[in-house]
């Protein structure tokens, strides 16, 4: 909102007793904060680029991973990630529009505006909060197989195909047997634990006779984070059934089975880079939203208190403005290469 | 020392105000602004949802257009919303040049890191 209007010589902008980039110090600093830090989101997601580029395996496929939301069941592809993503363009909105009426000395329109945007911010730190506990969680869990089989499998539209699951294939529980076969075995894995606090020592034993070994799987999923392709048709989330699923499960490679994701082990690929990344840049990004949270909050009791307005601008709020942006600038990226490419 | 927050000079974007008037113009580019990006992100999410990704020209195009889309965007947050179109044209390049310069050197290393391992995977095993 400066210089454009200006009209100075190469001399006068240069020689001293100003701003050749007419902006002040700080907003200066800020911006070549920015850079830096851009370089750094930069340097993270083609290191992204490099691994994946660089992987031999299938990578799996954001809609079939981030396909859930709160309190729903069902697949909603994309649906969470693209609410998370509105939410943020708009806490952008809301702070240009905080920047806006700081330029009309407006104090009652910048706390507004400035408020929604804390809001906005706490919206979507706790929407990030969720993913990571759906994603840690996982969705029923998956395992490797430790022979070559061929089993029959259908897809939705119930067109069956023979295929052929190489020694190492990932294959997946569907969601209700996985989440309480995840149970048994954690039930199973501390059977006396419970005793030593009294009541619950048999409430504990009465769970537990639901023994895991005796537990198969009525169907088990194919390809459900990937995407595969034979004469033209896509291959996903194709469902295995009777005798099959006996057989795939049967095959288990011991010790391979994973529910959701951490540091060593993640159901949705044989890359345990997959996983990592996710959690490193957008829990980069989560914790820049949250200083960022910090920062307007900060600022935010200085405008109520009328610190700018006896200043005489409020062009800490146009700082502040550059990083909430910039926040919102590496999720628009971010957004674009975990989920949609 | 003098606080530079405090200097009241012409050169400043600290005297960068306007009156209701000016604001109401200002208000309503970003309000455009607002609009578009929503529908880039619906257009986005749309096209996530409807394409198999499956290696072909046409996966490969769609690609492409995700990446013209997440530029325009970025564009918009950084001209308008970060006001840097606004800015002297000196300031826009000391911003932009460096990164963009470092950026493209470090995507062109990665990439052709990239796909050179992965041809490494496909001769060795």
């Amino acid at each position: 909102m400066s210089g454009q209007s200006e009209h100075v010589t190469k001399d006068e902008l240069w020689d001293g007793n100003r701003s050749p980039f007419s902006v002040s110090y700080g907003k200066m600093m800020m911006w070549f904060f920015l850079v830096s830090d851009a370089l750094t989101f930069s340097g993270l997601l083609t290191a992204y680029g490099v691994i994946r580029h660089g992987s031999s395996d299938l990578w799996p496929v954001g809609e079939q991973v981030f396909e859930a939301l709160p309190g729903l069941h069902g697949s909603y592809p994309l649906m969470y990630v693209a609410l998370m993503t509105f939410i943020l363009i708009i806490s952008s909105v809301t702070m240009v529009l905080a920047v806006e009426a700081g330029h009309r000395m407006d104090k009652k329109g910048v706390v507004k505006w400035l408020g929604y945007t804390i809001i906005g911010g706490f919206i979507f730190l706790g929407s990030q909060a969720w993913e990571w506990s759906h994603f840690i969680h996982g969705s029923g869990g998956g395992f490797q197989v430790n022979q070559p089989l061929t089993v029959a499998a259908a897809d939705d539209a119930g067109n069956t195909y023979q295929i052929s699951l190489d020694n190492g294939t990932w294959v997946h529980m569907s969601s209700d047997f996985g989440h309480k076969y995840e149970h048994a075995m954690e039930l199973a894995e501390e059977p006396v634990a419970h005793d030593e606090h009294g009541g619950h020592g048999e409430h504990a034993s009465a769970e537990t006779h639901e023994d895991i070994s005796t537990m198969v799987p009525e169907e088990v999923v194919l390809n459900k984070y990937t995407l595969e392709h034979k004469d033209g048709k896509d291959l996903r989330k194709l469902i295995v059934k009777g005798e099959d699923a006996k057989k795939i499960w049967a095959s288990m490679e011991p010790g391979s089975m994973a529910f959701g994701a951490n540091m060593h082990k993640n159901e949705y690929a044989i890359q345990q880079q997959y996983a990592n990344f996710f959690f490193f840049v957008t829990g980069f990004h989560g914790f820049h939203v949250f200083t960022g949270v910090l920062i307007n909050v900060i600022v935010w009791l200085m405008a109520v208190k009328g610190v700018f307005e006896a200043r005489g601008h409020y062009e800490m709020i146009e700082k502040i403005g550059l990083y909430w942006h910039f926040v919102d600038l590496v999720w628009v990226f971010v957004f674009t290469f975990f989920y949609l490419i | 020392m003098e606080r530079d927050d405090l200097i009241v000079n012409e050169s400043y974007a600290l005297n960068a105000k306007h009156d209701e008037a000016a604001g109401k113009q200002i208000r309503k580019k970003l309000y455009a602004v607002t609009v578009l990006l929503t529908v880039i992100t619906i257009i986005e999410v749309f096209m996530g949802v409807a394409f198999k990704r499956n290696g072909t020209f046409a996966w490969e195009t769609i690609k492409l257009t995700f990446l013209v889309l997440t530029l325009v965007k970025a564009a918009y947050i950084v001209l308008i919303f970060m006001h840097l179109g606004d800015e002297r044209k000196n300031l826009k390049y000391v911003v932009l040049l460096p990164y963009a310069i470092f950026i493209m050197y470090l995507i062109f290393i990665g990439l052709y890191e990239g796909v050179s391992v992965q041809e490494g995977h496909n001769i060795f095993g």
